[in-house]
């Protein structure tokens, strides 16, 4: 376990210095977020960092109509359940 | 370089520890020189690109080619010419993009060479490219209505880039008499932002109602619908009861010549002679992207949704107002939202890697008035070389929406433009 953290370590020093890839890609969707929800803004919330659960069920919530919203209820239909629970996820590890 | 795939933090970050050994052992591969991405156009799109693309890939040499030292939006610049809002609060600068490692080019992009990948300058330097961004926007075709070419603008202003012309039209209609008239033309679609013209109506509307209140607006219009346009109908009934007149293009609505001379605008019908004359003309992708080859007949376009490669030119990639995106509109949030996908694919055509089929979405409010916002949005996903709504999603506000969703959707509005600012410049 010590020599993994160790790794993990030297690994993440590396990947601060060399050239590597620094974002994991998002998954379909996802990128368009960051134009409503990047920041904490007077009214819309930011979403980043955001515990993946509360922010899938926000969205099927949206999705079914169960939630009321302006255009989220519009926005959430265009996701499968699957597409969901990945934007959430992906979401939870941003910054 | 990684491959670009879809990878949990958790993931990304086994993977880079298991990179450790192999990037020690392959340093010469360290003095290659990185990837360079030139980025035309300092809008929304083009600064989002940049700044996405040095996000996905810190190693990337990212250059951003924008001829202006700021930018000045165009999403609220309605308010500004209702007298509603300063024009500072449309102004960004380009120092904190530049402060990211982005370097910044204060030049006009003359030339351009998709063989050599290289791009003349202004000042006659040449930039080297391994995959080039176009977002340069729209032109003005001042060769498409019979009288109005760029010295008319100055008399009768398009005011559909903001600055200058913001501010000429806003002075315009302070110095009008109550009781004069006021004429927004508007052009055949395509053009940058379908629902402009109509928030800038219903805004010198709200205008005129609270300050001129004997004048009247009438919309010359080159087509038979328009964007939300129930919504804005059944508003202007609402809020501005018979001041506002919408000649649709059936109606004899189409503008064939103006006089800036005499403010007057022609139509098949009828003779028109305004007090103030917004003239929103016909409009073709920036020129640099003709330059390129990258435009087709219609002055604007094709590319490939997937990567938003231009069809007609390898290595060059065109966003916002200028590609031809399908059902995605041209407007601020679209070419954001395109400029984040294309930075993905080309940080994964760079790898070597496909690019994987996005989805994107767009939200677009106007308003009103003041306290009252309406919006449209949509979801799109790749379909026949365009973007294509997907089904069931997306569509407008609510018709009989209460007053209190309408004060609402003006503050998301609002919002949103803190936020687009900030992520795109601040």
């Amino acid at each position: 376990m010590k020599t993994l953290r160790t790794s993990l370590a030297i690994g993440l020093i590396v990947a601060s210095a060399a050239p590597v890839q620094a974002a994991s890609a998002p998954p379909p969707g996802a990128a368009s977020c960051s134009g409503c929800h990047a920041a904490t803004s007077q009214a819309i919330p930011n979403i980043y960092g955001r515990d993946a659960d509360a922010t899938r069920s926000a969205l099927l919530a949206f999705r079914n109509g169960s939630m009321p919203a302006t255009v989220m209820t519009r926005i959430a239909k265009g996701f499968s359940e699957d597409e969901i629970g990945s934007i959430a996820a992906w979401l939870a590890t941003q910054k | 370089m990684t491959q670009k795939n879809h990878t949990s933090r958790r993931e990304f970050l086994r993977a880079a520890a298991a990179a450790t050994a192999s990037l020690a052992l392959a340093s010469p591969s360290l003095a290659q020189s990185p990837a360079r991405v030139v980025v035309i156009g300092g809008g929304f799109g083009g600064a989002s690109s940049a700044r996405a693309l040095r996000q996905l890939d810190p190693s990337l040499d990212v250059t951003l080619v924008t001829a202006d030292r700021q930018y000045v939006a165009c999403p609220f610049s309605n308010e500004v010419i209702a007298g509603d809002r300063a024009i500072e609060a449309q102004q960004f600068t380009y120092e904190k993009i530049a402060a990211g490692g982005i370097k910044l080019v204060a030049q006009m992009a003359q030339t351009i060479d998709p063989q050599a990948r290289t791009i003349g300058l202004a000042d006659g330097s040449t930039l080297r490219y391994d995959r080039l961004v176009l977002s340069p926007g729209i032109d003005l075709r001042f060769d498409a209505l019979p009288g109005y070419d760029e010295a008319a603008a100055s008399r009768m202003p398009h005011a559909w880039k903001a600055g200058e012309q913001t501010l000429l039209l806003r002075r315009q209609l302070e110095a009008m008499d109550d009781g004069g008239v006021v004429a927004i033309v508007v052009p055949a679609t395509p053009f940058r932002c379908p629902p402009g013209p109509y928030e800038r109506a219903s805004l010198i509307a709200h205008y005129l109602k609270t300050r001129k209140p004997r004048s009247k607006l009438i919309i010359l219009d080159s087509k038979d619908a328009f964007s939300k346009q129930r919504l804005f109908q059944a508003a202007w009934q609402e809020l501005y009861p018979g001041l506002i007149e919408w000649v649709a293009l059936s109606q004899g609505g189409k503008v064939t010549s103006v006089d800036p001379a005499t403010n007057t605008l022609v139509t098949d019908f009828a003779t028109h002679h305004v007090q103030v004359a917004n003239v929103i003309p016909p409009q073709r992708a920036g020129r640099i992207a003709e330059i390129a080859g990258v435009t087709d007949k219609s002055g604007w376009c094709p590319i490939n949704p997937v990567s938003l490669e231009s069809t007609q030119v390898p290595n060059i990639h065109v966003i916002g107002d200028a590609c031809i995106a399908g059902a995605m509109p041209k407007s601020a949030f679209s070419a954001n939202a395109q400029a984040k996908t294309c930075a993905g694919a080309i940080v994964a055509l760079l790898a070597g890697a496909t690019p994987t089929s996005p989805k994107l979405i767009n939200t677009c409010y106007s308003l009103v008035a003041p306290d009252y916002g309406i919006s449209i949005a949509g979801v799109y996903q790749p379909r026949n070389g365009l973007f294509a709504d997907i089904e069931g999603a997306g569509g407008t506000s609510p018709l009989d929406a209460p007053r209190d969703v309408r004060a609402r959707e003006a503050i998301y509005a609002r919002s949103w433009f803190e936020t687009i600012g900030a992520e795109v410049f601040g």
